[in-house]
């Protein structure tokens, strides 16, 4: 608008629009906006922003001003010492069960599934295909605080309590249902020339899946990894139930712990918060916008 | 990638004949086949086999009828159980849902600063469910907390020690942690609707009010449904979060099903009765995601039942 008035004040002919005109506009442009989501949109920026501030700014603060400082204002002479506080508590080790995990489950269970879903795709639709396919949608039902027990006992009885991998199996099964689907559905939009062209120069049906699908999947691919290994990093139950010794801990359970620990440390507390988050938060700045569609990744519109 | 794969066994195979290829076609989905087989469908099944048998979680394990039955359909805590959840389900429903829509529409728009705005809403999604429940339990604290702090009266209760203010705080910070999640989902459903639409309503005159309950609203019915689905059977597996939050308490006040379940089993030591709340949870789960599909007619999204 602004740029209308500013062209339309030298040349002064016939043509240039009335100030009423400008002012209608204005009223007309404050009439569409969104009032009601605007007002959503900026409080729910305080109700979002607050907490985080507030752990940041606390966990640079030490212990002993903490509580007799403004909890709102950021501390007069930050201190790293809450964050010494957690590394001494094995936060490395910690870290990299963590790490283990996460790359142990998104990698096979990103691969098996691409596999699965070229399959399922290709495969012309055989009987066993169709079936399997139909057994991994219901999958998608299945939520796995309903199944522990049941999973719980396997593990036991596969001699895995207590071992990382004891997180990492079931943690592959149960990423594999939705990384199937939202695979096939890309592979599906992979024009069939594509594969017709790579059979007629005599590449065989590995070949093409590697060769052909897996490249051009590669957005699905990374939105899927990003998925589940969102849901591998944050995850708590499997961990809680199937590991006990503090060298098998995670992330999670680590903080959780940690605060049970010092729970009147609040600052270390946030401290350790503010740690297992970083990563994330990285991969966030990164890759904002893979991160956010394989959050949504396979839900209809 | 290439250079790692095997040749795979069934080379002489590969002639166009579509019998020789759908053969190792369907040697491809095994793996993933066997994995979920083990992990995903023997568990579902075997969590009804468990239901009527009698296992500590260490010894030998008993079969013993309907025992386990008996003992959780006549024990009061399951009603109460099933009530909270239901409170929680139906409560943070009411609030995620509004104010997903009304934010979600907000981030439909194509201005710079609501897309900046979006960047830090999306913040939330990223926390585990640990790290947030403990960042709130600090928050919250009468004693060390941000009320406390700033000396505010209203803010200084407390907040987890009381059976109604812990429900509460369970829903808020649920809310805190899912209203990201599904304004990206509104997000979605929003951009999709024709702009035709909205200039059409803008030539008949209709005001902003009256475009967002003639034409958005409408337009976004199976997003809804979808969102609230998944909002839904979600909340039924609500488990860290209140586990570290709460713990179920102040007494059972925010104990839902899962924590039910959980306590039941891997405190208690009853994985019985803890099997048989499980197919409690999976049972509600499915007969509540049918319900909601069939009041919106059919949709391909039916089975996207994902724990969320």
């Amino acid at each position: 608008m602004t740029q209308q008035t500013r062209t339309a004040a030298p040349t002064a002919s016939p043509y240039r629009p009335a100030p009423e005109d400008a002012r209608r506009l204005m009223i007309n442009r404050l009439k569409r906006m969104n009032w009601a989501g605007g007002a959503a949109g900026w409080v729910w920026l305080v109700i979002v922003v607050l907490p985080i501030y507030w752990i940041v700014i606390t966990s640079f603060k030490p212990q002993s001003t903490y509580f007799s400082t403004n909890p709102l204002l950021p501390p007069t002479s930050p201190t790293l010492i809450n964050y010494e506080l957690v590394i001494r508590n094995n936060f490395i080790q910690y870290f990299l069960n963590s790490v283990i995990i996460t790359v142990g489950t998104i990698v096979p269970a990103v691969l098996l599934s691409f596999m699965a879903a070229f399959a399922i795709v290709r495969g012309g639709g055989t009987r066993f295909l169709k079936f399997s396919n139909s057994l991994l949608l219901l999958g998608l039902a299945i939520p796995l605080q309903a199944v522990i027990i049941p999973v719980y006992l396997i593990i036991i009885r596969l001699r895995l309590y207590d071992s990382l991998l004891a997180l990492i199996l079931p943690s592959i099964a149960f990423a594999i249902p939705l990384s199937v689907l939202v695979l096939s559905n890309f592979i599906r939009d992979v024009p069939k020339e594509l594969f017709e062209s790579m059979r007629v120069d005599g590449c065989t049906e590995w070949g093409t899946m590697w060769r052909l699908a897996f490249p051009l999947t590669r957005p699905a691919l990374v939105t899927v990894s990003i998925y589940n290994g969102l849901n591998v990093w944050n995850g708590f139950l499997l961990p809680l139930i199937l590991t006990q010794s503090p060298d098998k801990r995670v992330l999670p359970l680590a903080l959780w712990t940690f605060q049970g620990q010092y729970s009147i440390n609040v600052p270390a507390v946030l401290a350790s918060v503010v740690l297992t988050t970083v990563p994330i938060l990285v991969l966030y700045a990164i890759g904002r916008r893979q991160l956010l569609s394989g959050l949504t990744a396979g839900f209809g519109k | 990638m290439s250079t790692v794969a095997p040749p795979v066994a069934t080379r002489k195979q590969q002639s166009p004949a579509g019998g020789g290829r759908s053969f190792s076609l369907n040697w491809l989905v095994l793996p993933a086949l066997v994995l979920f087989i083990g992990f995903g469908i023997i568990p579902l099944i075997g969590v009804f086999v468990l239901s009527f048998t009698q296992w500590d979680g260490i010894g030998e394990i008993h079969p013993a009828g309907l025992d386990s039955w008996m003992t959780v359909l006549s024990d009061p805590g399951l009603p109460h159980a099933l009530y909270v959840t239901f409170v929680v389900m139906i409560a943070s429903w009411l609030v995620q849902t509004p104010l997903s829509i009304l934010i979600g529409v907000f981030i439909a728009g194509h201005q710079r600063y609501r897309a900046v705005l979006a960047v830090i809403y999306f913040v939330p999604l990223l926390l585990s469910s640990a790290a947030l429940a403990i960042t709130f339990k600090a928050l919250l604290d009468p004693n060390f907390g941000l009320g406390a702090g700033l000396g505010i009266p209203i803010l200084v209760q407390d907040w987890l020690g009381d059976s109604t203010l812990a429900m509460g705080v369970v829903i808020f910070v649920v809310s805190w942690q899912y209203i990201p999640f599904h304004s990206l989902i509104y997000q979605g459903g929003v951009r999709q609707i024709p702009a035709s639409m909205y200039e059409a309503a803008q030539i008949d005159g209709a005001g902003r009010m009256r475009q967002f309950f003639s034409i958005t609203l409408p337009q976004l019915k199976y997003t809804i449904i979808t969102s609230s689905t998944l909002m839904v059977v979600g909340s039924l597996t609500f488990f860290d979060i209140i586990f570290v939050l709460t713990a179920g308490g102040p007494g059972d006040a925010t104990r839902v099903l899962a924590l039910d379940m959980y306590k039941r089993g891997f405190q208690a030591n009853l994985m019985g009765p803890a099997s048989a709340i499980a197919v409690i949870l999976v049972v509600l789960g499915l007969v509540i995601a049918q319900l909601l599909q069939r009041l919106g007619g059919s949709d391909a999204t039916a089975s996207q039942l994902e724990g969320a």
